[in-house]
């Protein structure tokens, strides 16, 4: 097996790209694939505890790099599945202990027995997210239907096209259809038409999320988790495979009802 | 603002969206898009006669590409045939 390395950014920071990382990585390990996550925002490091590994940790991806320990070292191996690991960030360094070309041979090595190398990137334009997008094969951007989100998100887009790494694909998160129902909030197909690219999921908003995180597991693994199964759907098409986009719009509950009846939408 | 006759936000957000992304994609400012647009007319001007009021010249989106969109009309000639 060849990996494919795919490095998730957004250049707004809390848009939920670590979630996004510890979502679609584990769904794919789920599906049987082996997968390797990278934490790229070196002295800030999240996906450890998103991923609930913060006390496996002893060697990190600057350890790697100064020849502290072999590779093999710092991939610290799941909870749950057996072919999922995290290199972490080092939490005392900065981005500049960490050169594109280091990332590019680290995934070069992982590449050979990996399906695929997931590279969480830190916020903004800078090195750290130079270096998240070196030795990518594909890049997925996450944004929220927020102005400031949107723009940013832009931002990224064009310089990913100058530097010829492709039209990313997007997924918008934290999409909430109540307000997007009620005309408070872009929809998908506003924030699609403003940033031109297309689309690989939609995740609406779910307060179990924050119970995951809160948990150490990611909510692909809750099977109630609306965001959980936007999560699962985009790890298929990541795979390949033709998922249907989730319809976000039915309403559950009394109150679903309650609106079906009365004819509002 | 009246809650059933205010604009919703999400269209004001689009709107907004649209204007600042056009400038941030080419890297230019509303006064230098201005002084572009002054440029240009001077420049036809030298050659055809055009009612500067009339003309329209802003940045379109079409996809993830920009275009520059002038309308200029132009000032009939058949005055000065006539004369």
């Amino acid at each position: 097996m060849t990996a494919q390395v795919i490095t998730v950014t957004s250049g707004k920071g809390g848009v939920g790209k670590t979630t996004a990382v510890a979502n679609l990585a584990t769904a794919l390990a789920a599906d049987g694939r082996k997968v390797v996550c990278i934490d790229g925002d070196i002295g800030l490091r999240n996906l450890d505890v998103i991923m609930g590994l913060e006390n496996r940790i002893v060697y990190d991806i600057v350890d790697v790099i100064e020849g502290r320990c072999k590779l093999k070292q710092a991939m610290i191996r799941d909870k749950h599945y057996p072919d999922l690991y995290l290199i972490p960030a080092a939490q005392t360094r900065d981005k500049n202990a960490v050169s594109p070309s280091d990332m590019i041979r680290i995934c070069k090595d992982l590449r050979p027995d990996t399906d695929f190398v997931i590279i969480d990137s830190p916020a903004g334009i800078e090195r750290g997210f130079r270096n998240a997008i070196a030795a990518a094969d594909r890049v997925l951007v996450v944004t929220n239907p927020e102005v400031s989100a949107v723009r940013d998100a832009d931002r990224v887009v064009g310089i990913l096209e100058a530097e010829e790494k492709g039209t990313p694909a997007l997924i918008l998160n934290r999409l909430n259809p109540t307000l997007v129902r009620n005309n408070d909030m872009l929809s998908a197909e506003d924030v699609l038409d403003l940033l031109g690219i297309k689309l690989i999921g939609i995740v609406p908003e779910d307060e179990s999320v924050i119970i995951g995180s809160n948990r150490g597991a990611p909510v692909v693994t809750d099977p109630k988790s609306r965001a959980g199964r936007a999560f699962r759907n985009i790890a298929k098409r990541i795979q390949g495979q033709d998922v249907p986009f989730m319809d976000l719009d039915q309403q559950s509950g009394l109150w679903g009802a309650i609106q079906k009846l009365t004819g509002r939408k | 603002m009246n809650w059933f006759t205010r604009k919703r936000s999400a269209e004001s957000a689009k709107e907004r969206l649209q204007l600042v992304l056009v400038h941030d994609r080419t890297d230019l400012t509303p006064a230098q898009l201005e002084a572009l647009k002054d440029d240009l007319l001077k420049a036809i001007s030298r050659y055809i006669d055009i009612d500067p009021d009339a003309v329209q010249i802003g940045l379109e989106r079409d996809g993830r590409s920009q275009r520059l969109v002038a309308d200029i009309p132009l000032r009939s000639v058949s005055r000065h045939r006539a004369g």
